[in-house]
């Protein structure tokens, strides 16, 4: 599976308060969730992105609450990919179960520039920046974990395997 | 292989005589937990999948405390899916308003959580039971829902980082003190995907109402649980309040840790976390002058009845500076009862301070104190991520009660000295 998308660039910590705020969560549909993704941190996002478009962030992306509208509000507004230096780890299990892929990969966030066009294989882990000419190696998902990806999450796939 | 107490918990609930760090492992869970933010994603996608059984009805518990008494119709909506299925699966444990209040004071104190357990919750402070020696920890709704059709969650088994806290606490320093310093030494992220162990001579005299407000923020230094040994403090405290059966595991000498930090006690004052995040720590001494606009005494870190008392103590006979909101939220039904038994309510409403209905309210913004731009709050609560309690630009500072209590009285971040001097 390969994703091309153009990056956009986060720093630290950005939390689950400010990629879907609390104040939102009386609702779990996605595209009312998606209308106020990072609104707490970047106003401007929800208009600046577009389909396809991969967020990069740094350090424990995604801590604080375990609130799924937060990948669930990510995958909504476009975003097809998050690469970031690491992931809070309910945030990391939430992307992966609703099938949004995520990797970790420390070079590719220090090099990679805001709207820089970015290529993914998720089978090898290959992060391309084709802006910069540059390769960056992210452990890939094992085959199981790609069918996931491919299937929508966790439930579907649970699902689809359960009727074989 | 010695083994750490929670890598036995995690082997006892996989079947397995042994696992090491890094090792994946499917566990049975004795208790799955979801409430009116999380579960009803879970539920919608259960009807999506047309489940019709859920693996057992008794160990699941769905508890609306998030914006409840329902704050708009969109939430009133989200309750009403938690309790149609609660209804049309006949959960034992499904309580409505009225009859609970904050998920993670109720279940400790309804003995629902036990030594030797592992819980998964649709929360992430569901890590809070750590204080009774169980593995528990958040997920989100998708865990959830394949938790309530299987039984069972995957894990990676966390390697481990001990805390020894030696000697004595200083008066006035607590439980929130003890996690916010441990917070501020490690960074957010300082225990990612780790548990956190809790010993030494300070944690073997620490209440255990302490203990869980130590347990219930492990999650604030990226941890994926906090554990303390079950000792008598914990068979003392669930004493009475279960009758189903519980294990009680201890760390092995011998076992592995990937890091081991030492501190003591005395060296600790009570403790503020500045904005915008739960590692930003100072003592009080250096906090400085900070006028503040409300506090808010409450939520699932710091809601219970010692925590209240110790608010009492500092507000009695006195009142709330001018132009500040005191808002007290005690975090059951039974805590609230208890509170009015011993006529600390009366104390609160005599210092001119708001006593609400147990809810999570305004700690995630939600509702019952939430602030406008350039508002600045002293909160009991466990996050202080921008826009945590309301506008993006407003701001709030974490403490205990005992700082939450004096600063609502001087209208400024104070000391509990500063106003028994």
């Amino acid at each position: 599976m390969t994703i091309k998308g153009r990056a956009l660039k986060f720093g630290d910590n950005v939390n689950t308060d400010v990629i879907i705020p609390a104040r939102y969560l009386n609702t779990s549909d996605p595209s009312e969730l998606a209308a106020h993704c990072m609104e707490d941190l970047d106003p401007t996002f929800v208009e600046r992105v577009e389909r396809g478009d991969i967020v990069v962030g740094g350090r424990n992306f995604g801590c604080g609450s375990s609130r799924e509208h937060a990948p669930i509000a990510l995958k909504a507004a476009g975003v097809s990919c998050i690469i970031a230096k690491s992931f809070a780890r309910i945030f990391f299990r939430n992307a992966l179960n609703i099938g949004l892929p995520i990797l970790e990969c420390p070079e590719a966030v220090n090099s990679i520039q805001e709207g820089d066009k970015i290529e993914i294989e998720l089978n090898s882990g290959w992060i391309k920046d084709l802006s910069s000419r540059k390769a960056f190696s992210a452990q890939p998902f094992p085959p199981f974990m790609q069918d996931l990806i491919a299937e929508g999450g966790l439930l579907a796939y649970a699902s689809k395997r359960g009727g074989k | 292989m010695e083994m750490t107490i929670t890598e036995k918990i995690m082997a006892a609930h996989a079947g397995v005589s042994e696992v090491s760090p890094g090792q994946l492992i499917n566990a049975k869970l004795d208790l799955i937990l979801g409430n009116d933010i999380t579960a009803p994603i879970a539920i919608r996608e259960l009807e999506r999948l047309g489940v019709k059984r859920l693996f057992d009805p008794d160990k699941i518990v769905l508890i609306p405390d998030h914006f409840t008494p329902n704050k708009d119709i969109k939430s009133a909506e989200q309750c009403q899916i938690l309790r149609q299925f609660a209804r049309s699966h006949q959960l034992r444990h499904y309580y409505e308003v009225g009859r609970a209040g904050i998920e993670h004071a109720f279940l400790p104190e309804q003995g629902m959580v036990l030594p030797g357990d592992a819980i998964i919750g649709a929360d992430s402070h569901t890590c809070t039971y750590g204080a009774l020696g169980a593995f528990a920890t958040g997920v989100g709704s998708t865990d959830l829902a394949a938790a309530m059709i299987s039984g069972e969650a995957w894990f990676k088994v966390p390697e481990s980082i001990k805390f020894m806290f030696s000697g004595k606490l200083r008066r006035w320093v607590g439980g929130k003190d003890l996690i916010l310093y441990t917070i501020g030494k490690i960074g957010v992220d300082g225990a990612l995907y780790k548990s956190m162990e809790f010993c030494g001579e300070v944690i073997d005299r620490l209440p255990m109402e302490d203990r869980l407000t130590m347990a219930n923020m492990a999650v604030e230094a990226g941890a994926k649980s906090g554990i303390f040994a079950p000792d008598e403090i914990t068979l003392d405290y669930i004493k009475g309040r279960s009758s189903r059966p519980y294990k009680l595991f201890q760390s092995e000498p011998g076992a592995h840790y990937a890091e081991t930090f030492e501190w003591k006690g005395q060296d600790i004052e009570p403790q503020v976390a500045l904005p915008h995040l739960p590692d930003r720590v100072k003592p009080i001494s250096e906090v400085g002058e900070v006028a503040i606009d409300q506090v808010v005494i409450g939520s699932c870190t710091n809601g219970r009845i010692s925590d209240l008392r110790i608010a009492a103590q500092i507000l009695e006979g006195r009142k709330v500076a001018p132009f500040l909101r005191l808002i007290i939220i005690p975090a059951t039904q039974s805590i609230y009862r208890q509170a009015l038994k011993e006529g600390l309510l009366d104390i609160f409403l005599e210092a001119e301070g708001l006593v609400s209905a147990p809810t999570c309210g305004p700690c995630m913004g939600g509702h019952m104190g939430v602030l406008a731009a350039g508002e600045r709050a002293v909160s009991t609560t466990n996050r202080n991520f921008v826009g945590r309690m309301g506008h993006p630009k407003s701001e709030v500072y974490l403490t205990g009660p005992a700082v939450a209590a004096a600063s609502a009285i001087l209208g400024r971040i104070a000391s509990p000295e500063e106003v028994l001097a």
